[in-house]
């Protein structure tokens, strides 16, 4: 492509310091340890892992929530190391917006709809009340909404339409880039596949491009263009959705790919079971972090720390696979 | 004689809005050793039939029903007393959040030698052994050196673990399991539900498992109870559920799973479950139906061949294509 | 969710206020409370137009009259007179804007300054929050009365001074309330929302943060109310708050204090006035409560 990329993470970590005890030194929580990727317009980059793996903390970065302690960020083409945050603060911000996962906690219960799609605008442009009530319209009819819905209160809506209220808030701003934090996981099935279907839509027609965090795989696989598997805070393959899914190098990806159920009831499909639980991020296994689950490990997996390689079509970060 | 026999349960609460038909004429039958999944989105009433079984609802709710009976006796007449002899005991119910159904204020211990305590008589600490045997039943590693954890203490998977033993202590006849898994890691939900599987076989318990994803529903369950805005649409075993659904409802909630997506669009269903005030006059589902014709919407929908709708789609269909299999 | 053709801002509005009225109007003594609530209030408001006399108005020959009912009363004077001649009935009507005056004026004062200093603290934390938090604990550390007794013996007696010190009193519990609240919502998605949106400091309190933190903050002002009336009351009945021929209740019944015994009308019926609003005003804060508590939404 000879466009730039929108977004252009290099090795990002982010750590916070968590205090364990009164006499105790403070403990370094690694939430993000090397995550790389590069993400064009009109595409999409899921994020997959479960609890603990710091698709959330990528989120934040990403939204300029928080800072990263380490590494490169640039989005459309500014790297947030070099500017000068203040100013850059308000040009990102119509650049990269949103979606939350939960549709109940994500809108204000006390705003009515139109003042709460009225906010980015009030906060951010200098158009009066009229324009703004225009943009908010128009927007409303985008996502599939009627003009009247502008007076009601969110607990007055379905988890399916505050979720396309939540994707109007995140537009209004006309951003380039959309971070959707588990945006249909609590939806249900004939509801996510409306959103879904939105989403893609409002892609092609403006362009967007997508990083989408999710643990379905299922939806993941239909969505996605790029797959980024994470666990404990490290990326552990990436690469091609199809690539990733039709031949999964890393253990586990291969064990979540196995445990994802499936609508068919066919049960004789081998499953890869994985002992144990996920370890604390304040206390990660030396070595490589999957290694006391991994089926597959010899000794080398405990003293030493895997590197993404590519390998094929795919990245992967496992001592095995080379 | 079936174990769990519950014909025509209606359940009404009363809001500010009016009264709300939460179930609707929805009918249950159970043997021992069954696995049975009743499937359905929001406002199904799939959990609220559940806890009306086991006397779990608010006073604002009315349960009414042709028969609700359990090994025998009638759970409509039973007196609270009664009532509690049976529940912990012989019905036990786990819930989705395993983070908020413990107790935060005391331990694993003493939650589980409560149950026991409670329909077993003794002391709680005459229980321990009983409860280290739980533990490991339920595959927490050395359950000895949890016995003193709090709630808080314990990972999602872990907290769901305690709560599943806590329930199978005093060995149920029947286990409710609402959305047990919904808010587990995937690569957890996969060991809960074959621990809930296991747990079924070796004790011969009857399990309902209450959820609205369709892929778990097609690798454990025996049977399907499909709900659809308080009602039953459809029973079937899992098989021909999932080759030749029946009721227009299945099939499109079938073909909505991104797995049987064509290119980019999913096959989604058009507008939303009725709420409590926008009830259809005629088939509930007959706004959102493609198949829909003037009778569905003019007349609610009979019971015809074990389905509910007018034109149940025709055995042997072609309508859902199955998918390959993921590696 | 509700059908309609269309939606109006007043259509919302109406169909919410409704709703409360529904959860509100099932507890009966609940409403009970609001009725009398209302009736206290529209008495001071017309006090001038329904009182029998006015309240400072002595009429020397017929002090001490017991009331209308006891032998010795008078229609005239229904429920009898004080030591000065004066209508223990008008002065109870009167007195009833005082206390629901000072009330108000306490509730304002000390939730304006205590809802402001939550926010601030719960929104900031670091020192800033430790430095309000350790003023508010030091306030609540001092008895209420005795605290109150203190500001005004260096502010001066009368009905203000009262007002102002019992505010003082009252204000950490509206901080800790709003602390807790702030606390709360904005660890929420809404307000990282809006965050990320580019709202500053002040929006976020004001706007996003502080509507969400109203239910127990109405709870506790409603509850306040009724606290401050027997507070006023009782620095009143010490002397320290409304200064005599005012007739706030307590004052009332301070004047009287030596006629306990042989004239106990002048006493009881201020007396039962304080117990009868306090009263009908908690009954409605529990009902409130009750209302706007989501947790207890029944369905």
């Amino acid at each position: 492509m000879t466009q730039q990329a929108l977004i252009q993470a290099r090795d990002l970590h982010k750590y916070y310091s968590v205090k364990t005890g009164l006499f105790q030194a403070n403990q370094s929580l690694q939430a993000l340890s090397g995550a790389s990727f590069d993400l064009y317009a009109g595409q999409t980059l899921a994020v997959v892992g479960e609890s603990g793996c710091g698709k959330s903390t990528l989120a934040r970065l990403l939204t300029l929530i928080e800072q990263p302690t380490a590494g490169q960020l640039s989005l459309d083409g500014i790297d947030l190391a070099n500017a000068n945050k203040k100013e850059v603060a308000k040009q990102l911000r119509q650049t990269v917006q949103m979606v939350f996962q939960d549709p109940f906690g994500s809108l204000n219960p006390r705003q009515k709809v139109g003042d709460i799609l009225q906010e980015p605008l009030i906060i951010n442009t200098d158009l009066n009340a009229d324009q703004r009530r225009e943009q908010v319209l128009a927007m409303m009819q985008r996502v599939g909404l009627r003009d009247e819905h502008i007076h009601r209160y969110p607990h007055m809506f379905s988890g399916g339409q505050r979720q396309r209220i939540a994707i109007a808030r995140a537009l209004i701003l006309k951003p380039k880039i959309v971070v959707l934090d588990e945006p249909v996981s609590a939806l249900d099935v004939s509801i996510q596949a409306q959103v879904l279907n939105l989403l893609i839509e409002l892609q092609q027609e403006l362009g967007l491009a997508y990083v989408f965090i999710s643990h379905d795989l299922s939806v993941v696989r239909h969505i996605a263009d790029q797959v980024l598997v994470m666990y404990l805070g490290k990326p552990v393959e990436q690469g091609a959705s199809e690539a990733v899914f039709n031949s999964p190098q890393h253990p586990y990806t291969q064990a979540l790919l196995s445990a994802t159920p499936q609508a068919n009831t066919d049960r004789k499909r081998k499953r890869i079971k994985l002992t144990g639980e996920l370890p604390s991020p304040l206390n990660p296994p030396s070595g490589c972090s999957f290694h006391p689950r991994c089926q597959n490990a010899v000794a080398q997996c405990k003293t030493t720390a895997p590197v993404m390689q590519q390998h094929g079509d795919v990245s992967v970060a496992c001592l095995l696979v080379v | 004689m079936a174990l769990l026999e519950i014909t025509n349960l209606t359940v009404e609460f009363a809001t500010a809005h009016g009264s709300l038909k939460a179930v609707d004429q929805v009918s249950l039958s159970l043997d021992a050793g069954d696995i049975v999944a009743i499937v359905g989105e929001s406002g199904s009433g799939k959990s609220v039939a559940m806890l009306a079984l086991m006397g779990l609802l608010p006073w604002t709710a009315t349960i009414t029903a042709a028969q609700m009976s359990f090994d025998g006796k009638d759970l409509l007449t039973m007196n609270a007393k009664q009532r509690r002899a049976i529940i912990g005991k012989d019905i036990s119910m786990i819930f989705q959040e395993p983070m908020t159904s413990l107790n935060p204020c005391f331990s694993v211990e003493y939650q589980i030698s409560e149950v026991l305590a409670q329909h077993f008589g003794g002391s709680r600490g005459s229980h321990k052994n009983k409860v280290i045997e739980l533990l490991e039943k339920v595959g927490i590693p050395a359950p000895e050196t949890r016995l003193k954890a709090y709630p808080h203490q314990l990972s999602g998977g872990m907290s769901q673990r305690v709560m599943i033993a806590m329930m199978i202590a005093c060995e149920p006849k029947l286990l409710i399991a609402d959305e047990p898994t919904t808010a587990l890691d995937v690569t957890i939900q996969a060991q809960i539900l074959e621990l809930l599987v296991e747990l079924q076989q070796a004790n011969g318990m009857a399990l309902v498992l209450i959820t609205h994803d369709m892929a778990v529903v097609a690798e454990t369950a025996d049977r399907v109870v499909v709900q659809y805005a308080g009602q039953q649409v459809e029973q079937r075993p899992v098989t021909e559920l999932f080759n030749n659904p029946r009721h227009p409802y299945t099939q499109a909630l079938l073909s909505a799973l991104p797995e049987y997506a064509k290119g980019k669009t999913l096959n989604a269903i058009p507008g939303v479950v009725p709420g409590q005030l926008d009830r259809p006059v005629g088939c509930l589902f007959s706004p959102r139906c493609e198949h829909a014709k003037d009778l569905c919407h003019s007349q609610p929908a009979p019971r015809s061949e074990g389905v509910l709708c007018h034109y149940p789609l025709p055995i042997n269909t072609t309508a859902v294509i199955q998918t390959e299999a993921v590696s | 969710m509700t059908p309609s053709t269309t939606t109006t801002s007043f259509s919302v509005r109406s169909q919410q206020w409704r709703e409360f009225w529904f959860y509100f109007s099932v507890n009966k003594t609940a409403v009970a409370g609001l009725v009398f609530l209302i009736g206290v209030v529209l008495m001071a408001i017309l006090a001038d137009v329904i009182s029998p006399h006015s309240p400072t108005e002595q009429y020397r020959e017929f002090a001490e009259i017991p009331p209308a009912w006891m032998e010795g009363g008078q229609m005239r004077f229904f429920l009898g007179t004080d030591y000065a001649g004066r209508d223990m009935l008008s002065r109870i009507i009167h007195g009833a804007r005082l206390s629901l005056i000072a009330g108000c004026i306490v509730v304002l004062m000390s939730a304006s300054i205590g809802v402001l200093l939550g926010l601030v603290a719960g929104f900031r934390g670091g020192w800033v929050e430790t430095i309000i938090m350790r003023i508010m604990d030091t306030i609540m550390a001092v008895p209420g009365l005795l605290m109150a007794l203190v500001l005004v013996a260096v502010l001066g007696p009368g009905l203000l001074n009262a007002m102002v010190a019992i505010a003082i009193t009252y204000t950490p519990s509206f901080v800790r309330l709003t602390r807790a609240s702030t606390m709360t919502e904005l660890n929420k998605d809404y307000v990282t929302a809006s965050k990320v949106a580019g709202a500053g400091p002040m929006r976020l309190m004001f706007i996003s943060i502080l509507p969400n933190c109203m239910a127990p903050l109405i709870v506790q002002g409603t509850l306040s109310f009724s606290t401050a009336i027997l507070d006023t009351a009782a620095l009143g009945f010490l002397g320290m708050g409304a200064q005599a021929p005012l007739p706030e209740w307590g004052t009332l019944i301070a004047e009287n204090r030596d006629l306990m015994l042989s004239a106990p009308w002048t006493v009881t019926f201020p007396g039962i006035a304080i117990l009868l609003a306090v009263l009908a005003i908690n009954l409605m804060g529990d009902g409130l409560r009750d209302a706007l508590d989501p947790k207890l939404k029944r369905s």
